[in-house]
């Protein structure tokens, strides 16, 4: 309790000290006072355009971060439990690219578009994905190193139906911006896409905390799983497709950012321990600090060139990826 | 009443590996589940702990048919230890043992924190893993992860106990103690096992399989005989009984003696 009482405060210090850096010079006292302005806690003077770069740019920025750092831990984590596979990852698996494409088809090709959105689209793409890893790692005879195999297949499909799309229907523009979306940019978020991070990565996290006794008991297994209580097809199947979910809503609003989902879960097992009552938050918690302090340097580290936030996750994240890789050799 | 098979047929991936098994262990008995390799008895047990089910005939628990019943029901009162049951989770013993609570705990969390601690605590006592409660699972033998099953499954407090092979890669000693520690619990135990001699020193009855058919069942004296063992194993044994009274298996290398006690009808074809 004190841990996450903690954590939640450490989200909010990292929000509010990540709003602070950048070109435009705002204290940590103007955030508080454009904070309970808008909450209309108060009525402090604030310039016109510190309350703008405070609550129209940075603020929301920040926010779709945390969420997108903890929901792409949570799906990590999930998944790592229920396919068993201490590499699983929404990016490393082709979900992430399946989304990708399905946002592309639906943004550049129009398809759709005013019933599904580019969530819906994302949603679709991340299912389409999902299912063809599963089908090709069940064809070529299951285990952990053919998920990841089928991962890289399914990855390298959609990637190359993404590019497609693009060079054959987008202008020069509409390509220009939807290649810094691919690789993951928080650039020029507005509150409504905050309000749809946070509802869905919000029902996530309740959702992955209520079967958080039913992840633990995948630990040794589907058959003692099934054992223990639990409907192993059925479970399962939800909390992939709630991960698939969450996923493409993240991909939909930053693009594929990558390396997040896999590192971070592993993070908070070696400080947390592996029950998932504690994993999920704690996974959440880290995953939205660690992704607000990567946004925050990308954006000011080369200004006034941004770096899209995928690369920064990515130079943190191929390093943790390889560790993890050799800790397994050893245990092996 | 307790968990019964009755005239269950399973076929799996087109092979018929249960045909026609009844299984009705009296409340409080070790039953040991005994035969060749790919005789049937894991695909037997796995169809009276509910994770599969029969083509025909039915598993009934209390008298209520098996699917008809949810996981979580079946899971309060049937525990189950199967092969190969290992992790890459750096997970610590209590937590493993822990996981048999997950059965008697509502949707939205602990039914009674205290009694599930208490549940833990007794069934770590009585697999001796008190002071390995701590310990991560990387860190044990294979015999103190096969005593972690057992206590996990003792921590789920059930009315039956199933158990695949068991005695796998355990030393003589730990073999005897697992054995000794299931025999004791009051509740029902079905086992497989390959040890003869340890069915006999363990188990009130035995149940011998061969493909996928019972062959002969009753106390292990009924049924271990050296006739038996030649049919159903392939291998000339002999059956004593020591001066304490127990029943001994003893095996004799080489090729079956056609000339055995065996009638010709017996006699395995000569393949």
């Amino acid at each position: 309790m004190l841990l996450l009482a903690g954590g939640i405060v450490a989200v909010a210090l990292s929000v509010g000290a990540a709003i602070t850096l950048g070109p435009a010079d705002v204290s940590l006292v103007n955030v508080r006072d454009v904070l309970l302005n808008h909450l209309g806690l108060a009525d402090i003077p604030v310039r016109v355009v510190k309350d703008a770069i405070v609550w129209e740019e940075r603020l929301p920025r920040a926010l779709t971060a945390a969420a997108a750092g903890a929901g792409l831990g949570i799906c990590g984590a999930v998944m790592q439990s229920l396919l068993r596979n201490p590499l699983a990852d929404p990016f490393l698996l082709g979900i992430s690219s399946g989304a990708s494409t399905g946002a592309v088809v639906i943004g550049v090709l129009g398809v759709g578009g005013s019933v599904l959105g580019l969530s819906g689209g994302a949603f679709i793409g991340a299912l389409l994905a999902f299912a063809l890893v599963m089908l090709l790692a069940r064809l070529a005879g299951g285990g952990t190193d053919r998920v990841i195999l089928a991962g890289v297949a399914s990855t390298q499909l959609f990637s190359a139906l993404t590019s497609f799309v693009i060079f054959a229907f987008a202008d020069a523009d509409e390509t220009r911006g939807v290649m810094f979306w691919l690789l993951g940019s928080l650039e020029g978020v507005r509150w409504d896409d905050v309000a749809l991070c946070a509802v869905v990565v919000g029902v996530g996290i309740a959702l992955c905390l209520t079967y958080a006794h039913a992840l633990d008991a995948f630990s040794f297994g589907d058959e003692i799983a099934a054992s223990l209580g639990i409907a192993v097809s059925r479970v399962r199947l939800g909390l992939l497709v709630l991960t698939a979910l969450i996923t493409a809503t993240l991909v939909s609003v930053t693009g594929a950012i990558g390396f997040v989902g896999l590192v971070l879960p592993h993070a908070a097992r070696f400080l947390f321990g592996p029950r998932h009552a504690a994993l999920i938050p704690a996974t959440a918690l880290i995953g939205a600090v660690f992704m607000v302090w990567v946004d925050a340097v990308s954006r000011v580290a080369f200004q006034p060139t941004p770096l899209p936030v995928g690369v920064g996750t990515a130079l943190v994240g191929v390093p943790a990826f390889v560790l993890i890789l050799v800790r397994k050799r050893r245990a092996a | 009443m307790t968990l019964e098979a009755d005239r269950v047929v399973w076929h799996r991936g087109g092979a018929l590996v249960v045909d026609q098994v009844t299984l009705r262990p009296a409340p409080g008995t070790t039953i040991g589940l005994l035969g060749p390799n790919g005789s049937g008895k894991s695909s037997l047990l796995r169809l009276l702990g509910g994770t599969a089910k029969p083509d025909s005939g039915v598993v009934t628990l209390d008298g209520a048919e098996l699917r008809s019943l949810t996981r979580r029901d079946i899971a309060r009162a049937v525990a189950v230890v199967s092969q190969h049951a290992d992790t890459d989770v750096d997970i610590r013993v209590r937590d493993v043992v822990r996981l048999g609570r997950i059965p008697h705990r509502g949707s939205f969390g602990t039914a009674s924190a205290t009694r599930d601690e208490e549940a833990v605590a007794d069934a770590l006592r009585h697999a001796g893993l008190t002071d390995k409660a701590d310990q991560r699972w990387d860190t044990l033998s294979g015999g103190e992860r096969q005593r972690a099953h057992i206590a996990r499954a003792l921590a789920q407090e059930p009315r039956e106990l199933l158990l695949d092979e068991p005695t796998n890669h355990l030393d003589i000693r730990h073999q005897l103690e697992l054995l000794s520690l299931v025999s004791r619990l009051p509740v029902t135990s079905v086992i497989a096992l390959h040890d003869l001699n340890l069915a006999a020193t363990f188990c009130d009855e035995v149940i011998v399989l061969e493909r996928g058919r019972a062959v002969a069942g009753g106390t292990p004296r009924e049924v271990l005989t050296a006739e038996l063992i030649a049919r159903v194993y392939g291998v000339r044994a002999r059956v004593g009984v020591d001066e304490r009274g127990r029943l001994t298996v003893l095996f004799e290398p080489g090729p079956l003696d056609e000339s055995a006690e065996l009638t010709p009808e017996d006699a395995p074809r000569p393949w």
